[in-house]
């Protein structure tokens, strides 16, 4: 069992949490992710480690509350345990010295880049994280990523914070200025990597992507989320997580992440129901 | 041996043979001939003394012969399902020269089963483990039963499973009706009892490497993490949506209950035509399982015939009797989409054999000009698995061989390195059960030695 030290509310549809593991805690480094099975009945699904602490053991996962499984995630207390946790899965995001690097996030990604961003820096690279939300009160780990980075941009969809638009923008006008980034590194939605890809595609600048296939045994051991990379399946979960964004075939990986869409609408219902008929027994 | 009625099993995941009454077994107790030389034994890669077992049955001693398996066997409700016995043990019965070998496999299955409904205290026999710590990979049948042999050494075992649960391909592989998996359970609890520490969640390789365990004070370690990772055809289509690997499927419905959604979280594709590539026992499975989760039409696909087909004859026919439709001779080249991206079908080729390959069995060419179609909606590629590659690169100098397999010696289990010892599918490419379990039993033997030769 994986205890949960620390939680809090990032915004209201995602969560932040410390949760006890010393052993992953030990082993993790940036970009690698775990597999969570939070009770008996429950799915097994990845979530990117986004930060760890060997001496405390403890890691730091963030999650958006959108399917049951973050949902039942977001639901626990303080001092509940998580049944399973396994990791860390994955390769480790590779970290040189390039000199300038673009670390673009959306979504729940802005949480899963920070400890790239770290790692990067920490490389003796320029870091400028670009990260994008729907509106300012999602927009998380801002101050985190302040720290982190040498230069911070924030977009809103709606403007309501920092620059209008899309991060993809931000990135253009840095490449239309004249400062090319030396690599660009992308984690979020689906459509928001591709359309990174393939903005620094014609520039030439390699672009690496951090992949949110489907997955169940996270050990290589079922093909869950397999993708076409080069023309090469691949298997996101021991030969990714990041990948080179213009190998990666993102229409059919689009596809991929849909196929349970049915099935994931009728949990969630089912969840929400039981969930409120638990509350009003309360 | 009475089975449940082709038409009823379709319809629930219960075991399908019901196995002897007490009566039926010692029945076919007496038909055993307690031949001196005992040819059965040595078709048992675990060592079972068939003989002693099958007389205390015989004595209407059902625990005794329960006890007997277990000298040898830690897992003997499992083997006298799963094992291909026909290939082994009663393949060299005498009695199978002139009429049908002792029903071995059944008879150890009726004791086994016997034990776990009658359990007597066995914590009197418990060997005490005073001798090295040493660390077990994986807890499937070659795990497990190097476990057991280990602590019955007196060796201090723990065993470390990636999985959230143990069994390996007991758990996630093969289906309920085939093995429950309350059986599993039970055995894996007897490994436990004697000792052995089982962690679960521990990657090795990732959350655990070689290294730690060594400065931990294990003094030698034995590999056994199976043949994980899927093999695909690689031909265009098949990374479709509804095209699974049999893995996927079977872990998706075994291990994580997904016949049981939306009460359990884990979905699966029930599809209506079903296609399952590929003839050996997990394709037997796989198109099984199809049919117990409502498909209306199942078809094997398979490059070679009926003869060839590596599955048991029992699993082909069990298969069969259910419904299940064999298409022989028969190669797909492409799976064809809808819009959205989901498998609709297949292009295939028709197939003719020609001369014997390096497997001794004639090779499926293909017949030009043949191609044609198949609907279907849901496709399970059951070819094969390739050996999961996490542990070997996470070990630098572990010597691999063909396709990745951990090369290791026959007899002892022993690898490239210094205290560490694999068997089972990682250093043989996927096998059977009971050849995971002998390569086990060996490999504990070859520790035994290994530790015995550095003490002294």
């Amino acid at each position: 069992m994986y205890r949960i030290i620390e939680k809090k509310k990032l915004t209201p549809e995602s969560v932040f949490l410390r949760v006890e593991a010393p052993r992953i805690a030990r082993r993790r480094r940036a970009g690698q992710f775990v597999i969570l099975r939070i009770d008996e009945t429950g799915e097994r699904f990845p979530l990117t480690i986004v930060d760890s602490d060997p001496e405390e053991g403890t890691i730091t996962l963030v999650a958006q509350e959108v399917g049951t499984s973050t949902k039942k995630l977001g639901r626990l207390k303080e001092g509940d345990s998580i049944l399973d946790v396994t990791g860390p899965l994955g390769h480790p995001t590779e970290a040189e010295n390039w000199g300038r690097v673009a670390c673009l996030a959306g979504g729940i990604g802005v949480a899963e880049v920070l400890p790239v961003v770290k790692e990067i820096r920490a490389a003796g690279n320029f870091t400028q994280a670009i990260i994008g939300a729907r509106n300012q009160d999602l927009v998380i780990l801002e101050d985190e990523l302040r720290e982190a980075a040498n230069e911070l941009y924030i977009t809103t969809d709606d403007g309501s914070y920092g620059r209008h638009g899309l991060v993809t923008e931000v990135l253009h006008d840095l490449i239309n200025d004249g400062a090319i980034p030396d690599r660009v590194y992308a984690i979020g939605p689906l459509p928001m990597m591709r359309a990174v890809a393939d903005l620094t595609r014609p520039y030439d600048i390699p672009t690496i992507v951090s992949l949110n296939a489907l997955m169940v045994d996270g050990t290589g051991m079922c093909g869950s989320c397999r993708v076409t990379v080069g023309g090469e399946t691949k298997f996101t979960c021991v030969d990714g997580p990041d990948f080179d964004g213009h190998q990666v075939d993102f229409e059919e990986l689009g596809k991929r992440q849909k196929i349970y869409i049915p099935q994931e609408k009728c949990s969630l219902e089912r969840f929400e129901l039981s969930a409120s008929g638990a509350n009003v027994k309360e | 041996m009475a089975e449940q009625r082709p038409e009823e099993r379709i319809h629930n995941s219960n075991e399908v043979p019901y196995g002897f009454t007490p009566e039926q077994a010692q029945l076919e107790a007496e038909r055993c001939l307690q031949c001196k030389n005992a040819p059965c034994m040595k078709g048992c890669p675990v060592e079972v003394d068939i003989p002693a077992f099958i007389q205390l049955i015989k004595e209407g001693d059902f625990s005794g012969a329960a006890r007997k398996l277990k000298e040898t066997n830690s897992l003997p409700a499992v083997c006298g399902r799963v094992c291909p016995q026909e290939d082994q043990c009663e393949e060299v019965c005498v009695l199978g020269i002139k009429g049908d070998p002792v029903a071995i496999g059944t008879l150890e299955r009726f004791a086994a089963d016997w034990e776990m409904e009658h359990p007597a205290d066995s914590s009197s026999s418990l060997p005490a483990q005073e001798k090295a710590k040493v660390a077990v990979i994986g807890a499937g049948p070659a795990g497990l039963t190097a476990a057991a042999d280990l602590a019955r050494f007196g060796y201090r075992v723990t065993i470390f499973e990636a999985l959230h649960q143990p069994g390996g391909v007991l758990s996630y592989g093969i289906p309920e009706f085939r093995l429950p998996k309350k059986i599993v359970n039970l055995e894996v609890k007897n490994v436990t009892n004697m000792g052995v520490d089982l962690q679960l969640n521990q990657v090795a390789g990732s959350t655990i490497t070689i290294d730690e365990l060594f400065q931990d004070g294990f003094r030698a370690i034995f590999i056994g993490t199976g043949a994980g990772l899927p093999r695909f055809m690689g031909i265009p289509g098949e990374n479709l949506n509804g095209v699974y690997s049999a893995n996927e499927y079977l872990t998706r419905v075994n291990l994580m209950k997904a016949y049981l959604f939306p009460e359990y979280d884990t979905p699966v594709i029930m599809g209506k035509k079903v296609c399952v590539i590929g003839g050996g026992n997990v394709a037997m499975d796989s198109a099984r399982t199809a049919l117990r989760l409502g498909a209306e039409e199942v078809t094997i696909v398979y490059r070679r015939t009926r003869k060839e087909a590596p599955a048991r004859a029992e699993e082909i026919h069990h298969a069969g009797e259910e419904g299940v439709i064999f298409k022989f001779l028969t190669l797909p080249i492409r799976y064809l989409e809808d819009d959205a991206g989901w498998v609709i079908g297949m292009e295939a080729l028709e197939m003719e054999l020609g001369e014997p390959d390096e497997s001794g069995r004639r090779r499926p060419l293909p017949i030009e000009g043949s191609e044609f179609m198949i609907d279907c909606d849901l496709v399970v590629v059951a070819i094969g698995n390739s050996p999961n590659p996490l542990l070997p690169r996470a070990t630098p100098g572990l010597k691999l061989g063909w396709k990745g397999i951990i090369e290791t010696d026959h007899e002892t289990g022993r690898t490239s390195l210094p205290g560490i010892f694999a068997g089972g599918d990682i250093a043989t490419g996927a096998a059977t059960v009971i050849e995971a379990m002998g390569a086990g039993k060996r490999a504990a033997r070859g520790i035994d030695n290994y530790l015995m030769s550095k003490s002294e």
